[in-house]
């Protein structure tokens, strides 16, 4: 008799890890890492009306020690890249990287001596956003994707054990 | 008010190479090794007292003998008027007096100027790149920089614990 009809609907059986993942996916800390215009678009996806909160993403922390989620919104320039990068290495494990807007993902219309080709150059991106700038909902898309991808990993996990 | 400035560069005791008249505002030239007093001039000089320095640039014009440009854009609060002082450089010595000492405004300006243009400022008290990255060769702004050059993205720089 399996552990589940034995107790009736008075409990879930789930895994460990995909229990940490749940809850994890829903209680991400991010910190923006807003250079640009398209930290303007961020501060409309946490205001009342897209309500990142709803994803429970709401709590924006302001040192890397705290967050999980870096959330690169603007321009990185090459003088820019080493401090994106130390900010990346002062974030504790387990963390995820989104990539906002073009610039961030690709240095958008910027190709020159200055701006650096996209953020993947020097920290690793789990999502890329696209949009000049993304529109909140596309943000707070590019979180869900990151949730599932917390999900995905977990499950994965579970699979080689 | 800018009749008034026109009369009085009749009388200006310094010599000018050449003088123009563009979008409004005067503009004068005057020698590399004069802009010291110029400057001086046109900043304390009854009627004139140009105490602000609202900007200071640069133009590269690789077609011609004396290649570089640095502009001053001066702005009178007491009389009201307006005034550019150009001074024309050589390629081969891009070499001019730093304003430092009569505008605190200059220190960055001249510094962008090197950082772009590589025309050094004589007497500056902090002449080194202000908005790339140490260790960046080159000017970016010199019409001889290969366009779609790029460099070394910079490691991150050691804090100390
Ligand atoms: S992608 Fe567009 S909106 Fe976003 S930072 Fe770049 S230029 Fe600004």
């Amino acid at each position: 008799m399996g552990l589940k009809e034995l107790l009736g609907g008075t409990v879930v059986t789930t895994k460990l890890a995909e229990m940490v993942a749940w809850g994890r996916k829903n209680s991400l800390w991010p910190l923006p890492y807003g250079t640009a215009c398209c930290a303007i678009e961020f501060m409309g996806t946490v205001s009342s009306v897209f309500d990142i909160s709803r994803f429970g993403a709401e709590l924006v922390r302001f040192s890397p020690r705290q967050a999980d989620l870096l959330l690169v919104l603007g321009t990185i320039n090459y003088k820019q890249a080493p401090i994106l990068k130390r900010i990346y290495e002062q974030m504790c494990e387990p963390k995820w990287v989104i990539a906002a807007g073009a610039c961030a993902s690709s240095g958008g219309f910027y190709n020159n001596y200055a701006v650096l080709q996209g953020i993947d150059e020097v920290i690793p991106v789990d999502v890329y956003v696209p949009g000049c700038p993304p529109r909140p909902e596309a943000i707070l898309n590019g979180i869900m994707m990151i949730q599932k991808k917390i999900e995905n990993q977990a499950k994965e996990m579970g699979r080689v054990a | 008010m800018s009749g008034d400035l026109e009369n009085r560069l009749e009388q200006f005791p310094f010599e000018i190479l050449e003088k123009g008249k563009a979008l409004g505002d005067l503009t004068i030239v005057v020698s590399r090794e004069k802009i010291s007093e110029v400057l001086r001039f046109l900043r304390d000089a009854e009627g004139y007292r140009f105490d602000l320095l609202v900007d200071l640039s640069a133009v590269d014009f690789p077609n011609r003998e004396e290649r570089f440009e640095v502009i001053y854009h001066l702005y009178s609060t007491s009389e009201n008027h307006r005034l550019r002082v150009k001074v024309r450089l050589p390629f081969e010595e891009p070499m001019i007096d730093s304003a430092t000492d009569l505008w605190k405004a200059a220190n960055w300006y001249e510094r962008e100027v090197y950082d772009m243009f590589g025309i050094r400022f004589n007497g500056h008290p902090n002449l080194k790149r202000l908005l790339l990255p140490d260790g960046f060769e080159g000017h970016p702004l010199r019409k001889d920089y290969p366009m779609g050059k790029r460099q070394k993205i910079p490691v991150p720089v050691e804090v100390p614990s």
